[in-house]
């Protein structure tokens, strides 16, 4: 079975020579949802970075699906962009276009699907997040739940074989996020989910990766690396006060 | 039509605003929200009164002041065209979205980069004046209130700093852009077309501004 993701021995450090990640080993099967779990600065955004060539891979490798990203292969890596859905944090970030369905378009358009296609693309990804209704409203009309959910629409419209979510729950309140969770929970997809959430983490992702220096310090059933405080703590991470697993 | 149409010709004009009058009924504009609107007028309306007292040639008597005559005609242009043209300014922004405006534009064949960069701007607008606001509020949380030229560096360093916040939330649209497949070339509308009854709508305001120019241009 192929992997949706393979990240072997990657390394990278930005141009100031701050190195960010020193030899990242993870690999997702398809379908399944994992956590990508680390304190800041850990080097989690620079992982997401590399998963659809935005940054350039300086040594080891990222596949999707089999597939080698090269940001130097221009043909390739916009294939590669279809096949990997970013979801950023910030929703006025990812909404850039004037009403909500032009935005959801954007994605599908660019890979050259046009007319009725297009129509039908947004319309089933709007329908996934419950949001259809909002289709011709200007994004800054939306409560953030409601621009956030827009948001995952945007790249589940390009129908990716991976969906990445830079910490989904971010200043949610709680019904947005339980709404956001029974949303994720729904979609038949590979998710890699990077978040400091840990409940929100254990309630969707079967497995987690602890990042903390730019490696992979564990990996593994979410539940045990949870109950595992001293590992925890060594990361900077810790489970809110009260929570029990 | 009405810029072309000399303004001594009175009975062409009363037609246009006849015209503007009943398109601002039939459009169901609240009178309120359109005379609020043409405020903006009011300094070309001051530069116009002031015209008729100053210049040369023939001078008139109106109501016991003694006015230039070609002052006056111009002045009196000035306000009527300029109305007009606010009148319809103001129809066609209260009846039309400012995203339908950009398609509009967009179908004219205006470049590309520029209806991209007046895109952006509107969807932006809302979020750079909200980062504003909430920079404002910060700064009046801890006890700053601007009365003087003092304050001025404190009002820079605060515009210096939504500078580079908008700078940075461009760099990071772009990235989100790139992420879904963005290579330079902005999407055209496939969701929305404009219907032929639409079309003719939006021409007959025009059309008949024409036709009463020529037929009274005819007939007087």
């Amino acid at each position: 079975m192929t992997k949706s993701l393979e990240i072997s021995e990657l390394a990278f450090a930005y141009p100031d020579g701050h190195q960010a990640l020193f030899g990242v080993n993870l690999s997702l099967n398809k379908g399944e949802r994992v956590a990508l779990l680390g304190p800041n600065g850990a080097g989690k955004t620079t992982l997401v970075m590399h998963l659809n060539g935005i940054l350039k891979t300086m040594q080891g490798s990222v596949k999707v699906a089999g597939q080698i990203v090269d940001a130097e292969d221009k043909e390739a890596i916009s294939e590669i962009r279809h096949k990997v859905g970013i979801v950023f944090q910030d929703p006025d970030d990812q909404l850039f276009m004037p009403t909500v369905g032009e935005d959801v378009a954007f994605g599908p358009y660019n890979a050259g699907v046009r007319g009725e296609a297009l129509e039908g693309a947004v319309r089933e990804a709007l329908e996934l997040v419950g949001m259809y209704d909002f289709v011709d409203r200007p994004p800054h009309h939306l409560s953030f739940g409601q621009r956030r959910r827009v948001a995952v629409a945007t790249v589940l419209a390009m129908k990716p074989e991976i969906l990445v979510m830079d910490e989904p729950s971010s200043n949610l309140d709680p019904t947005s996020r339980r709404e956001l969770a029974d949303i994720v929970r729904s979609l038949d997809i590979t998710l890699l989910m990077v978040t400091h959430d840990l409940p929100f983490a254990l309630e969707l992702c079967e497995r987690s990766v602890i990042l903390s220096g730019g490696i992979i310090v564990a990996d593994g059933d979410t539940r045990e690396i949870l109950s595992d405080s001293k590992l925890l703590s060594a990361h900077r991470l810790e489970l809110p006060r009260g929570f029990h697993l | 039509m009405a810029i072309a149409t000399p303004i001594t010709r009175v009975s062409s004009y009363v037609a246009y605003f006849g015209l503007i009058f009943s398109a601002i009924v039939m459009a169901k504009l609240p009178i309120k929200t359109v005379a609020a609107r043409s405020l903006i007028e009011i300094p070309f309306v001051l530069f116009a009164l002031l015209m008729p007292f100053f210049g040369t040639g023939d001078r008139v008597e109106v109501i016991g002041l003694s006015l230039y005559k070609e002052g006056l005609i111009a002045g009196t242009g000035i306000i009527a065209k300029g109305t007009l043209g606010i009148l319809t300014a103001i129809v066609l922004s209260s009846t039309t979205t400012a995203r339908e405006l950009l398609r509009g534009l967009e179908t004219l064949r205006v470049p590309n980069l520029i209806i991209q960069i007046a895109t952006f701007m509107l969807r932006y607008m809302n979020v750079v004046n909200d980062e504003m606001e909430r920079m404002r509020i910060a700064r009046a949380s801890r006890g700053f209130e601007a009365t003087g030229m003092r304050h001025w560096k404190v009002l820079a360093n605060s515009a210096g700093a939504l500078f580079i916040r908008s700078y940075e939330r461009g760099e990071r649209v772009h990235l989100a852009m790139v992420s879904r497949g963005y290579t330079g070339a902005m999407p055209q509308d496939q969701l929305h077309r404009v219907s032929l009854l639409q079309f003719a709508q939006g021409f007959s305001l025009p059309i008949v501004a024409a036709l009463i120019s020529l037929a009274l241009a005819v007939i007087g």
